[in-house]
């Protein structure tokens, strides 16, 4: 029943009720053969873009390498270039003057996109919510979210659930509905 | 640093005093002799200070306080020289950066952060704010009334 | 071809500008170069900090001095717990506190750990810049048994916040010894398999011997100091110059070099993960039992004054200055990051050279970003 995902079963998850709500107000799909194939493909294959600013960063690497191995998700390489990257991971913390560097690199992606916020700063600024002059408090004042990963640092294997999460919402989408990430930007 | 060392200091410069610091002994000199006194500091064979570690500014809303910490490799010294600039808006104090080099980014930094000039600067520009802030973030009167909380 | 036609063709006339820019694979985070090139000489690079300025030092002056810790980790992740014991050893000096001795022996081991760690990962980035990928999964194989230890005793991996005013948080897992002396065997074996990959190389040796060439006296006059400035024969090791915490009781030798390339300070590197076995190894038996802590009062205020406390880090000389009137925050606080100086010497050392050669050397030089801009 629902989206199945490979490595973990539908009931372990225990955050389903999100998606099942997600499935009635937004999606309402039937997947068709053609969307179940083409989902198959997008989600078993992201790719990201090296984007590490500070101590999350070497978490995120930390993930790739032997012992929690992401390429056991599909995730094989990372792209130096976002003409080519599925995925942006925004790993650390982002500072007033990296801002229109972040925006412009997110336009530079094709679509389809995805956007992951990894550790407490991008997600609201972290540590350096109070009194610090130059932090943004939060990636996505900038651009639009789809998982969202607490921790400071957070462990690889948050970053391989996060990324197990997106695999879920990628399941989840349709030819018939072309997807528009601005509409969850607020 | 002994006792004929300071008189010999005195002797050439009137206007420094010299107090024993918690860490390192501290030379306060005049903003306008500055670059004098570090010249000799560094070039005369007994105290050779070659190796400058530190250069910051300190806001003691009055005046500024310019705090340079020097190292010397051969004799394995530390001393702290401290100036004095007076006033708030457009101050400036000669650089030292023809004497060391690395005091040329440090200098940039306190530039950047208290607004305090340099003069004879090879490129006085901001460090890592964006060309276009307002404001000099580490001075006491700085307002900023969405990110910090004043208590 | 013609000796015209030879000359139009291959000399370049015109300097063009290429940005390095912020986010790229070999930077290590957030660095932007201007490099101006003529074909593919360099002849002049402008360094351009600033994309991680967080503003720590104004944050510090409204927390108290045990909240300071928890963003000393954050500058330089690295060498946290050097970080962390620096500013605590300017707290304690200046309140006059003795701290006990079981506390001098763990801090001094946690650093060293620290530092083999962060030697680890230089040494799986460095392999990366230069196109050898296999020294990625190496090095960060052998990174996650250290990443073992500290998570059994303190909790998490990267960051802890464990050394405070006083002492340290609460006392390591029983387990700390025999792990520790466990991962000393199995990395001693492990090491020379890292000379057998990378340091013979030819190509490697090919790129890295003779390029960025660093003087002693551009080494002092600039600043340099760590295995960078090692590297060039400046001795500027604080752990034999002033030494503090459990460093008057161990023996071990600080390794110079007099040629000052890219290989020389790659090899000196290696040469003190090394040295910081032999450290740990004295240190991890003989453990003195007692408090984890001295009695510190709840609220710090520190003593009118200005303090200073050196401390050597992974990568360099970190210095702290705390300027105080007396309040339980600090007036001013003044961070001497080992980075913010090592980085300007980009300019003088990749002049001249090619485009590779910029890559092998800022490799070498071992910057951390967020340390330059804190």
């Amino acid at each position: 029943m629902g989206i199945k995902i490979k490595s973990m079963k539908y009931e372990e998850f225990q955050d389903n009720e999100t998606l099942e709500l997600l499935k009635k107000t937004g999606n309402n799909v039937f997947l068709t053969t053609v969307d179940s194939i083409i989902n198959w493909g997008r989600s078993n294959s992201i790719w990201p873009l090296t984007f590490a600013t500070s101590c999350c960063g070497i978490e995120m690497m930390a993930a790739g390498a032997p012992r929690h191995d992401f390429a056991r998700f599909g995730v094989e390489v990372y792209r130096a270039t976002p003409r080519q990257a599925d995925v942006i991971v925004v790993a650390g913390t982002i500072v007033h003057k990296m801002a229109p560097v972040l925006k412009r690199l997110y336009d530079q992606m094709a679509d389809p996109k995805y956007v992951i916020a990894m550790g407490a700063c991008a997600v609201s600024g972290g540590p350096f919510f109070y009194n610090s002059y130059s932090v943004v408090r939060g990636v996505d004042h900038l651009i639009p979210v789809d998982v969202y990963i607490p921790g400071c640092p957070p462990r690889p294997e948050a970053l391989l659930y996060g990324i197990i999460q997106l695999q879920r919402i990628i399941k989840g989408e349709s030819l018939r509905e072309v997807r528009n990430p601005d509409k969850k930007f607020i | 640093m002994t006792e004929e060392l300071f008189n010999i200091l005195k002797s050439q410069f009137e206007s420094v005093e010299i107090k024993e610091g918690k860490n390192y002994p501290e030379f306060y000199i005049p903003a306008s002799e500055l670059t004098t006194f570090c010249k000799f500091l560094k070039d005369d064979d007994r105290f050779s200070f070659d190796f400058l570690f530190n250069l910051t500014a300190v806001d003691w809303i009055e005046y500024f306080n310019l705090v340079y910490h020097l190292e010397s490799t051969k004799n394995n010294k530390c001393i702290v020289v401290k100036s004095k600039v007076e006033g708030r808006d457009n101050v400036s104090i000669d650089t030292v950066s023809m004497l060391w080099p690395a005091a040329e980014f440090f200098e940039r930094e306190v530039f950047d952060l208290f607004g305090i000039n340099f003069n004879n600067h090879p490129d006085m520009r901001r460090l890592f704010l964006e060309e276009n802030w307002n404001g000099h973030p580490l001075r006491k009167d700085y307002i900023d009334e969405i990110n910090i909380i004043e208590r | 071809m013609t000796e015209e036609i030879k000359e139009i063709l291959f000399t370049e006339h015109e300097e063009y500008m290429i940005n390095m820019g912020p986010q790229h694979p070999s930077t290590h985070g957030v660095l932007r170069f201007e490099v101006f090139l003529k074909g593919e000489v360099v002849t002049r690079l402008v360094p351009h900090c600033g994309y991680i300025h967080r503003g720590i030092e104004k944050m510090c002056e409204k927390d108290t001095y045990p909240q300071i810790i928890h963003l000393t980790d954050r500058m330089d992740y690295f060498s946290a717990h050097m970080n962390n014991e620096a500013v605590c050893l300017c707290v304690e000096n200046a309140l006059q506190v003795e701290v006990p001795e079981r506390v001098k022996y763990i801090r001094t081991i946690l650093a060293e750990l620290g530092r083999l760690a962060s030697h680890q990962l230089w040494w799986c980035a460095f392999g990366m810049d230069l196109g050898a990928l296999t020294t990625f999964f190496y090095g960060l194989r052998d990174r996650e048994k250290i990443l073992d230890i500290f998570e059994e005793s303190f909790g998490s991996r990267l960051l802890h916040s464990f050394i405070t005013p006083g002492g340290l948080m609460h006392d390591v897992h029983p387990n700390f010894q025999n792990r520790i002396k466990e991962f000393i065997k199995y990395f001693r074996k492990k090491l020379p398999e890292y000379d057998q990959l990378l340091t013979g190389n030819i190509i490697f040796q090919n790129r890295t011997k003779g390029i960025g060439q660093l003087s002693k006296e551009d080494a002092i006059a600039y600043g340099i100091t760590g295995p960078s400035g090692r590297g060039s024969g400046f001795s500027c090791d604080i752990r034999k110059k002033y030494p503090y915490s459990a460093y008057p009781y161990v023996q071990f030798e600080e390794k110079l070099s007099e040629v000052g390339d890219t290989f020389s300070r790659y090899k000196l590197r290696i040469d003190e993960m090394w040295e910081s076995m032999k450290i740990i190894e004295q240190l991890v038996d003989n453990i003195p039992e007692g408090d984890y802590t001295a009695k510190m009062k709840a609220v710090l205020r520190l003593p009118e004054g200005e303090y200073f406390q050196k401390v050597e880090t992974a990568r360099g000389e970190l210095g702290v200055y705390i300027v105080s009137d007396g309040n339980k925050y600090p007036y001013r606080i003044k961070f001497r990051t080992p980075n913010f100086s090592n980085l300007f010497i980009m300019n003088k050392l990749a002049s001249g050279g090619k485009i590779a050669d910029l890559v092998a050397i800022s490799g070498s030089l071992d910057l951390i970003i967020p340390d330059i801009d804190r």
